[in-house]
């Protein structure tokens, strides 16, 4: 537990609004986009690299375990404080440290909201590429943290493939520097295992990203069908022909007829699915693949396939689909975005098999996802107040990811592990794969003492969360 | 060095332990798997994962010091091994596990060869964009092991952007494994992403999970244009690097390499370049036209699409390269670019085949820094009259060799301390502008000089910034992998002896 020392001395170099620790406060802190909880004992706001040092310093001799939070946009609990301790928000850690724009880089604090990069250097006509439905609020630690995802990834990659250096702070305290400007750095890539660790091996306090250059034409195509079989062949198909457009989403139609109630973007009420693809590039490539891609859809009994006029109508289409996952707090006190992962030729097969699967168990479960990745997006609307009604949901959910892995996919493709899929981890990975990435774990978290209760099944993780799980937060059912 | 042939009966022992698998103990056998002269007791040669387990196990009990090896056209990387007694060799393990052509996905075995594997993608109109150095030899274990990747880095990105997950048998005799076989995937570490360079100091390999891509087959062509200056070349860069134009590789050659390029043939001259070419790979290359002229700089730039894009790409570089001040601009067919993109692929093996004693750097430096730094190597390769040459790639680092016309001997005219000045010198200046230098090539003695000079500056011809605190980080990582240090002790760094 905490003790008043250690809130003394954090206040002895922090200001008084940079350490909360009342009830009222730390409750602001114990969610994130996810269905867990876990509530820190106190929360602070370092400014500097210098002061998350002596921070993590003071929680190691107080024994106190710590954990890093961007804009807990998350949604697989990576940023909530599961064992109590000290949670170090990096909201005030917000300054684009660098812009090189000739070389295509910069350096920022993991506080930077993502969108603000790309604001940052669009009048040079570049961009942050990894977008996340999120971009708006979520920050770019919180990307590395969970090395995240977005609709654009298919053609662009995720944060890992546009992070080439960190600044680390690991949790005795010492400051370290890992990769290269370049991304090509000697040695071992510590970078590329940095990203996505989920905060469980250090805390990040600089990154140095790939800026992209935007492309010189857009070009936005809506095809809907009749048939969600039908929009799912069409996405197995772009794939095995080659195509590559620059995104390739699907909203299946109970979700789309939410999400056009909400966002009026032209979304029409009475079809089965609907594909929005962004191809872009050369003006002439962009030409010939829109018209490739128009020739797949039409192939697949593709009712109609509209292209946006102009940048209003992309924008509405677009937010749409990022503002899906709110537009469905319409219908239900909660929802519970699932996030798995399968082999795009095995697409349509899993969306049955998804759809079957919400029969058995009582729901409807709708479809908003990254198809052209095989990224899928199950949605299942629950009310947490009815706790048998939640249990079902947690049980729907953990078949529909067991499917994902039986058929040759993973159990998470961008929301990351966190609490939520810790005791999933067993279906993907045998003993001795657990032993090996428990000793790169407490090779840099030797005492569990960043982010305890993470990505590891509790029968596998720390010793201290085995024996002592903090009061405020017994660990999930599951 | 000699042969430290530290116990007469291994080899016996080895066979006792794996049975059936084929040990070699013949010194003249062994001598094929030497590494900076240091010769093995004795080769395993595998064909399952369930061997190289034992065959790990019984090196930990027996504290020998273990190398995995695939074609051994890259096992030169690296500092000479504190210890090797046995050598591994993988390219037994050579099968396609899983392919799902529809998915672009592939799981292969780490022995299998990069020429064999990108002939069975062609017939899906797919391939693998590693198309390195040592092409018709390389498997692709011995390809990510090596951290080695080829022109195309600059459209299709590194190993570590298209690797999606591996298996490998830890220093623990554990096969292990992490990713998977999806494109998106953030469950668990990414420690397959830690193999890539390793130099076999982690684990040894045994499958590895890629995506694939369609190739580019349809349609691609060559762009070369050349300058009088470096300044001109990387000013047409520059250029090209501020529009939409996606080229498949973009490289600067220096004058020098386009000589060996234009006066050779790389000695393997499989003629595929973007695999898929619907050419005889036994063709030799045809020689370079007239058009790459040896005495300038030359820019490099390959494009692929409908004939649409390639009329665009050809007429603007065109005219972007005449703005640049370029003295001729040539846009090569499916006929003729293989001349050049084929030497571009094998340029650090020509490199190393024009002198007996080359030493090749890789520099990190971002795209600016390149007009500065490469004036400057010159310079330090000029000043000790070392031949030198140089390429460099867009997105990815400056390949920097000194390319003495004699056999490294103490005393000789490009003795060896010179060579050792020259990169101490080397190391200092990419320091200077904020880069990484290491050395990927050169003779053992040379290795050996560079081994002696003083801890700080040893250190830095890892990785020449001082201030870097990764080392410590990357040495724990070695003991969580290895916690014996069985694997190529002393292969990545240069001193210590614990990496």
């Amino acid at each position: 537990m905490m003790t008043s020392a250690l809130i003394r001395e954090l206040r002895s170099f922090l200001s008084p609004s940079a350490v909360l620790h009342q009830p009222e406060d730390s409750l602001l802190y114990e969610y994130d986009g996810s269905i867990e909880k876990g509530r820190p004992d106190a929360v602070v706001f370092p400014t500097t690299t210098a002061e998350v040092s002596r921070i993590v310093r003071l929680a190691a001799k107080h024994g106190v375990p710590i954990v890093g939070r961007g804009a807990g946009t998350g949604l697989s609990g990576g940023a909530l404080a599961r064992c109590g301790g000290l949670m170090l928000v990096f909201a005030r850690m917000n300054r684009i440290l660098e812009l090189d724009l000739e070389n295509q880089r910069a350096v920022v604090q993991p506080g930077v909201v993502n969108f603000d990069l790309t604001l940052a250097v669009e009048h040079a006509g570049l961009y942050f590429a990894p977008d996340p439905s999120s971009q708006k609020s979520c920050t770019i630690g919180g990307n590395v943290a969970e090395n995240a995802g977005g609709p654009h990834t298919l053609a662009y990659g995720v944060t890992s493939n546009h992070v080439t250096a960190l600044e680390l702070v690991l949790p005795d305290g010492e400051i370290a520097r890992v990769g290269s400007a370049l991304g090509d750095a000697f040695g071992y890539d510590l970078t590329g295992l940095f990203v996505g660790s989920e905060g469980t091996l250090a805390l990040v306090t600089e990154i140095t990203v790939k800026l992209s250059r935007k492309p010189e034409a857009v070009k936005t195509l809506l095809a809907i069908f009749d048939s969600v079989d039908d929009a799912a062949e069409t996405v197995s198909d772009i794939t095995a022909r080659g195509i590559t457009p620059a995104a390739c989403e699907m909203l299946d139609g109970w979700t789309l007829r939410v999400v056009e109630e909400y966002v009026h973007a032209g979304f029409p009420m009475d079809s089965a699915a609907v594909l929005l693809l962004e191809v872009e590039g050369l003006l002439e490539a962009m030409q010939l693949q829109a018209a490739a891609i128009d020739e797949v859809c039409r192939g697949h009994h593709a009712r109609e396939v509209r292209i946006a006029r102009d940048a209003r109508e992309r924008e509405l289409l677009w937010k749409g689909r990022k503002n899906a996952f709110g537009a469905l707090g319409r219908l239900a006190p909660s929802n519970y975005v699932l996030d798995g992962v399968i082999p795009r030729s095995k697409l349509p097969q899993a969306l049955r098999r998804i759809r079957e699967i919400g029969e058995e168990f009582g729901f409807q479960i709708g479809n908003i996802f990254h198809a052209g990745d095989g990224n899928l997006h199950p949605i299942v609307l629950y009310d947490p107040r009815d706790a048998a009604q939640f249990e079902r949901a947690l049980r729907a959910s953990a078949e529909i990811i067991r499917y994902c892995v039986e058929i040759g996919g993973a159990l998470t493709g961008e929301h990351g592990v966190g609490m939520e899929k810790s005791e999933l981890m067993p279906l993907l990975f045998s003993d001795a794969d657990f032993e090996l990435m428990r000793r790169v774990h407490d090779a840099f978290n030797p005492t569990c003492s960043l982010n305890p209760g993470k990505i590891f099944p509790l029968s596998k993780g720390c010793g201290e969360i085995r024996t002592r799980p903090h009061p405020q937060n017994p660990p999930a059912s599951a | 060095m000699t042969a430290p042939l530290t116990n007469a009966t291994l080899p016996a022992r080895l066979e006792s332990v794996i049975g059936s698998v084929s040990v070699l103990a013949d010194p003249a056998d062994c001598a094929a798997y030497a590494v900076d002269g240091i010769i093995p007791s004795a080769v395993a040669k595998i064909t399952s994962s369930e061997q190289i387990r034992e065959i790990v196990r019984f090196t930990a009990s027996e504290k020998l010091a273990l190398l995995p090896t695939g074609a051994r056209t890259k096992l030169a990387i690296g500092w000479p091994p504190i210890r090797y007694e046995v050598a591994l060799d993988m390219t037994g393990l050579n099968q396609i596990a899983h392919y799902d052509s529809a998915d672009l996905t592939l799981s292969v075995d780490a022995g299998m060869p990069i020429a064999e594997l990108n002939a069975t993608l062609a017939q899906r109109g797919q391939f693998l964009p590693l198309l390195v150095p040592f092409y018709s030899a390389s498997t692709v274990g011995g390809i990510i092991a090596s951290g080695i990747d080829s022109p195309l880095r600059q459209f299709y990105g590194t190993a570590r952007d298209f690797l999606m997950g591996a298996e490998f048998v830890d220093g623990a005799g554990k096969l292990c494994k992490s990713g998977g076989r999806v494109v998106k995937n953030v469950t668990g570490y990414d420690l397959h992403k830690l193999l890539i360079g390793s130099l076999g100091t982690l684990a040894v390999i045994t499958r590895l999970n890629f995506r694939t891509f369609p190739a580019p087959i349809t349609g691609s062509r060559g762009f070369v244009a050349s300058f009088a200056t470096a300044e001109g070349a990387l000013a047409l860069r520059r250029a090209i690097a501020q529009t939409s134009l996606a080229p498949l590789t973009l490289d600067v050659v220096s004058p020098e390499l386009a000589k060996i390029f234009a006066s050779r043939a790389p000695s393997a001259p499989e003629i595929s370049v973007f695999a898929g070419e619907r050419l005889s790979p036994q063709a030799s290359l045809a020689p370079i036209g007239e058009w790459f002229r040896p005495r300038e700089w030359q820019l490099c730039a390959a494009f692929a699409g409908a004939p649409e894009v390639l009329e665009r790409y050809a007429r603007d570089l065109t005219r972007m390269a005449q703005d640049a001040g370029a003295t001729s601009t040539a846009v090569l067919d499916d006929n003729t670019r293989p001349s050049v993109w084929g030497r571009l692929r094998e340029a650090l093996a020509m490199l190393l085949e024009s002198s007996p004693a080359a030493v090749v750097f890789k520099l990190g430096l971002l795209p600016a820094q390149h007009a500065s730094a490469i004036m400057k190597l010159r310079e330090i390769a000029e000043r000790a009259s070392i031949p030198h040459a140089q390429v460099a790639c867009a997105a990815g680092p400056v390949f920097f060799a000194l390319l003495p016309t004699t056999p490294v001997l103490v005393g000789s005219e490009h003795s060896q301390e010179w060579l050792c000045h020259c990169a101490a010198q080397i190391f200092e200046s990419v320091s200077a502008s904020k880069g990484q230098a290491s050395v990927l090539f050169a003779p053992t003695a040379v290795k050996e000089s560079l081994r002696a000079l003083d801890v700080s500056s040893s250190q830095r011809t890892g990785a020449s910034n001082p201030d870097r605190t990764d080392r410590g980080l990357m040495r724990r990582l070695k003991s969580a992998f290895d916690p014996q240090s069985i694997f190529a002790r002393g292969h990545l760094f240069n001193h210590g002896g614990r990496l």
